[in-house]
């Protein structure tokens, strides 16, 4: 086939409206979803190299029995700095960047649904990124193991600022990958193709939104963990410290809480990819859809009821254990269910051996024999064996490579044509493929049999007598191998880039959405917007790309610059709204930059210079804000075949309301996590009762609560003024609103300040009690300033009762802050005296 | 192969495929059992796979039901209850409650180990058990993080400052064992080892009478 016939003028008004701005600036204020998810990409597999190397030190050293190549202290960096960066810089942020790439062309959108976030997003990325790099050149890099257990990682046992770095790094990473998620599930709820319903969505939406709620509830926790971990090491808050009332078992609890559920948020966007790509190479439709999108949420759910099972050796009680194993294995099931579905699949069609199949296979042999290892680590009592021994090891990594890797190899070269529009070499990718499969297994399958042998995790070195020497050996020959491949598979990729021919519209048949756009892609993806009535349209439709590039979609004409894309309802896949997307913009980056200058104040315990840098944030963010929504009506617009909505910002279901929700969970995930903390603390740690307690707050809680509580009712009287258009009302009532917050807040402070707390840094119990109150003022302050802000809007003109849908977003804040008020100060009330 | 590879030479001082006390022996039979089981259903499940390429053989629509709901959720789950009871039996034979057990307290540091005993004067960095009678094995730690493990006896447990965990084990012959710390500890962590002696009945009631382990020939 050859290049799709455009309609020359509406491309060039898309390419004006759509483009990033020329050069250096381009780079810098650039958000378009393309642009970032293959920046985002570039990025992983930069890191995985790195990380890859590091594993290659690794192999060196454990090569030879008694190897002097480097001593424990570099061992320790090497690897820690592995396990992180391949587990934080590489996993997650690779299938970000495919899911940002790939997500709204499947969908049938011309961009995510917060492209700013996703640039914010991006640069928090490359800043914490470049902390952990930075970190690893100066020779003061984490080496705690990646999962950063305390003591050893407090204060007393790792003075320097190594733990710190990975504290902060991942912390900020984390920002990043929370953003990501908030944005994917919007972008898949909303902003679809019209008549693309729930059940006509790709399977990899499907698993991309099973994964973003998995993160929206499953970062929260290890972020807690880390930021009470760094204000234990900076202010000394007894939070994990055994001789004040803390203890290490909560950051093993709040680390795992997200450690799990964060094996399933790698492996699903990569089944995910195995979905869509494996009918493709058979010529046919998924077996059992149905089947699969339940088993995707079976496993979402069933992966934050098995943490435990990387903490059978810390004395748990017994039917506990019991309970845990039950649901470690049963994992198993919904597993199984997209494995057979995927062999049914290929029985089905008519497979054919092309390179993104070899891929796929490698990962069944792999992932497969992952998967049962994973059942025998679930088994308690031989995980009092195997648990920290090289068995663990070699399970972990049959399981993430068998389980992401290969997939996401399988899905490079399988999108690759549409990433840079020309066709593979022949041959090199077949290479790479083998050596990449047969130096895995000769690395990994005997070291579980090591493993057994009695070889420990982490040890830098060993004896020659332990009987280890030939199997470690095997290990790193292969080891070098599978680099070799790696090597190869970029080479092949780069290659392919620069010197090789032009692919068609589709080199594999693929019958999703993505390729009815141009390959490469335009900044706009279509000219036009699909309509979609089945699963697989462009099977329905194989010159769709073609109508759509000529106009004959949804949006085919552009209107007041605006960057347009449509939002539907989230069930059916009606047509709601038009939503209207940012350009290019420096916000991202300068807050990025902000956000950034926080933790490195906090790095170099200039801890008085931080309130700068949240003044920063505080004003950049308003800033963002102000830049959307529109002070003149609009009503209903023409949206192309004979349909006409008006643009989102005066409707209520719009894309902000939903990511406002998203981001509430995932607020109110780290809220929960740190009343486990306190309940967990209380009940399980050594040191209780504390030896002083807060003493009586009844009248602070009752003032904070009246007046948190008047300030949600006047806000609600404001909104309904609004709808009335009495807007004159709804300021002075907004403006009440932020006072009754403000009057919460420094009943609050009084708590804090007024000589009712006992020193925090004695026991866990003041630390918690005053991590709870920041909690709350932090709440209440920024429902004081988004009710600030949304007075403002109404007096500036950009709220009316048809625009009214911020001040939804600023309710759902305002009345959280409220909730968490009544909340927290009653458990304070409750906890007052403690002995 | 595998098989053969682990009767063959898995030996050495820290193999838990050299098994030299009953709970020990029981995770290797486990693992044994769990190595065949695991090795079938591979060569199953890709067997099926290579089928899926030989489209003379294989018929070509089979009911979603068949394959998921009697394959992927009947077979898997019969599989998984199965092994989970074995978990469950062999598990709940080492809990340490019941039953007459000597006690010995195991204290874990930046990088010593030190155990101390009920009736008895304290051993230092040797842990003393007798033959074929149980002991609790109270664990704990003073600074960080480790694990006590004995790789031959049976599994490991947790040493957390703070906290006590029991673990029982029990040797089936005289003789040394070595001991392992199982949890990063830090730098030190690689040699952050000790050995336990089991002795004979007659040593050992020598030995809880105050007889040290020079007089009895163990030094």
């Amino acid at each position: 086939m050859t290049e799709p016939l455009l309609d020359p003028r509406l491309q060039r008004d898309l390419d004006r409206i759509w483009s990033p701005e020329p050069g250096w600036r381009g780079v810098l204020t650039n958000v378009n979803h393309t642009d970032i998810g293959k920046r985002f990409m570039i990025a992983a597999v930069v890191y995985f190299s790195v990380a890859g190397l590091l594993a290659m030190l690794i192999r060196a050293q454990l090569a030879s029995p008694r190897s002097a190549f480097v001593g424990p202290e570099i061992y320790g960096q090497i690897f820690t700095m592995h396990g992180t960066l391949m587990m934080f810089m590489f996993a997650i942020p690779m299938f970000e960047g495919l899911a940002l790439y790939l997500l709204p062309k499947m969908l049938g959108s011309r961009d995510m649904a917060f492209p700013r976030i996703g640039a914010y997003g991006w640069w928090c990325y490359v800043f914490g990124g470049a902390m952990l790099l930075g970190s690893m050149l100066v020779g003061k890099a984490p080496d705690g193991g990646w999962f950063m257990y305390t003591p050893l990682s407090s204060r007393t046992y790792t003075p320097g600022i190594n733990a710190d770095i990975w504290l902060l790094g991942a912390t900020f990473v984390e920002i990043s990958a929370i953003c990501a998620a908030v944005e994917i599930a919007v972008t898949v709820l909303k902003l679809r193709a019209p008549g693309m319903s729930l059940v006509r969505m790709p399977l990899f939406a499907w698993y991309m939104l099973a994964t973003s709620l998995m993160m929206v509830f499953g970062f929260p926790p290890l972020i807690l963990g880390s930021v009470l971990l760094e204000v234990e090491r900076a202010f000394g808050w007894p939070f994990f410290d055994p001789t004040r009332g803390g203890d290490s078992l909560l950051w093993q609890h709040l680390f795992w809480l997200f450690g799990h559920p964060e094996v399933y948020i790698i492996f699903l966007p990569a089944a995910g990819v195995v979905s869509t790509i494996l009918p493709v190479m058979a010529r046919t439709r998924i077996v059992g859809y149905g089947w699969i999108v339940a088993s995707i949420f079976a496993l979402a759910i069933l992966s934050f009821g098995l943490w435990v099972h990387h903490m059978f050796t810390v004395g748990i009680p017994h039917m506990a254990l019991a309970f845990f194993s039950v649901a470690s294995t049963l994992v198993a099931v919904p597993t199984a269910v997209q494995l057979f579905a995927w062999i049914a699949t290929l029985w089905q069609g008519r497979p054919e051996l092309k390179l993104p199949m070899l891929y796929l296979l490698g990962m069944f042999s792999v992932f497969v024999m992952g998967g049962l290892t994973g059942v025998m680590l679930a088994i308690v009592p031989f995980n009092w064996q195997a648990h920290d021994t090289a068995f663990v090891t070699a399970h972990l990594h049959y399981v993430l490579i068998g389980g992401f890797v290969f997939p996401i190899l399988a899905g490079i070269v399988h999108w690759l044509p549409h990433v840079t529009g020309r066709a593979r070499i022949p041959r090199l990718g077949e290479a790479a493929f083998w050596l990449i499969f047969l130096g895995f297994h000769a690395t990994f399958l005997l070291m579980h049999l090591v493993g057994l042998m009695g070889m420990r995790r982490r040890i830098d070195t060993y004896d020659a007598a332990a009987g280890w020497t030939a199997i470690n050996l095997l290990s790193s020959v292969g080891a070098f191998v599978m680099a070799f491949g790696f090597a190869l598979f970029l080479a092949d990729c780069v290659l392919q880039r620069v010197v090789n021919r032009r692919s068609g519209q589709s080199p594999w048949g693929g019958t999703t959405l993505e390729w009815a756009t141009a390959v490469p892609p335009r900044s706009y993806n279509f000219a036009s917007l699909p309509a979609v009535s089945s699963r697989d349209p462009l099977m329905d439709e194989p010159r769709m790309a073609v109508r759509l590039a000529r106009g004959g979609g949804y949006l085919a004409a552009t209107r007041y610059g605006w960057r347009e894309t449509l939002g539907v309802d989230t069930t059916t896949g009606r047509i709601l709204q038009i939503v209207v997307l940012p350009g290019s913009s420096a916000l991202p980056i300068l807050l990025a930059g902000a956000t950034g200058s926080f933790f490195l104040f906090m790095l170099a315990g200039l801890y008085g210079l931080t309130p700068l840098s949240l003044v920063l944030v505080v004003a950049i963010s308003w800033r963002w804000a102000w830049t959307t929504g529109s002070t003149s009506e609009h009503g209903e617009l023409p949206a192309g075949l004979g349909s006409s909505v008006p643009p989102h910002f005066e409707t209520q279901d719009t894309p902000g309301w939903w990511a406002s929700i998203f981001t509430l969970s995932a607020n109110g995930t780290f809220l929960a996590s740190l009343i486990f903390g306190f309940a967990f603390l209380w009940v399980v740690a050594p040191g209780w009762p504390p030896p002083a307690c807060l003493g009586p707050i009844g009248t602070e809680t009752a003032i904070a609560i009246l007046a948190s509580t008047a300030g949600s009712a006047s806000l609600a009287v404001a909104r309904r003024m609004v709808q009335r258009g009495s807007l004159g009302n709804a300021i002075r009532l907004g403006a009440a609103a932020a006072a009754g917050m403000g009057v919460a807040l420094v009943a609050v402070a009084a708590i804090a300040f007024g000589g009712t707390l006992p020193i925090v840094t004695d026991h866990a119990y003041a630390a918690v009690a005053a991590a709870l109150l920041a909690y709350v003022a932090m709440h209440l302050a920024l429902a004081a300033l988004m009710l600030a802000y949304g007075t403002a809007r109404i007096g500036t003109g950009y709220v009316s009762p048809r625009r009214s849908h911020e001040l939804a977003i600023i309710g759902q804040w305002t009345h959280y802050a409220t909730a968490t008020t009544l909340l927290i100060l009653v458990i304070l009330f409750l906890a007052q005296s403690c002995r | 192969m595998a098989v053969l590879l682990v009767l063959a030479g898995c030996g050495g001082d820290v193999s838990t495929l050299d098994p030299a006390g009953p709970s020990a022996t029981s995770i290797a039979m486990m693992w044994s059992v769990m190595l065949i089981g695991a090795t079938f259903i591979t060569i199953v499940v890709l067997s099926l796979l290579a089928l899926g390429f030989r489209r003379s053989v294989v018929p070509r629509r089979i009911p979603e039901s068949l394959w998921l709901g009697y394959g992927a959720i009947g077979i898997v789950s019969v599989a998984l209850i199965a092994l989970l009871i074995y978990g469950f039996l062999v598990g709940g034979g080492q809990r340490p409650i019941g039953g007459p057990a000597t006690t010995i307290r195991a204290t874990a540091q930046q990088w010593h180990w030190h155990f101390s005993y009920e009736a008895r004067a304290p051993t230092g960095a040797v842990l003393v058990m007798p033959v074929g009678h149980p002991v609790t094995v109270e664990v704990t730690a003073t600074d960080v993080i480790h694990g006590f493990w004995i790789p031959r006896l049976g599994g490991k447990v947790d040493a957390i400052p703070g906290h006590v965990n029991r673990l029982r084990l029990q040797a089936d012959r005289p003789g040394r064992f070595v001991g392992l710390c199982a949890e990063f500890c830090g730098t030190g962590h690689r040699d952050h080892s000790f050995t336990a002696i089991a002795l004979s009945p007659a040593d050992w009631r020598a030995f809880m009478d105050g007889a040290s382990l020079e007089a009895l020939g163990h030094d």
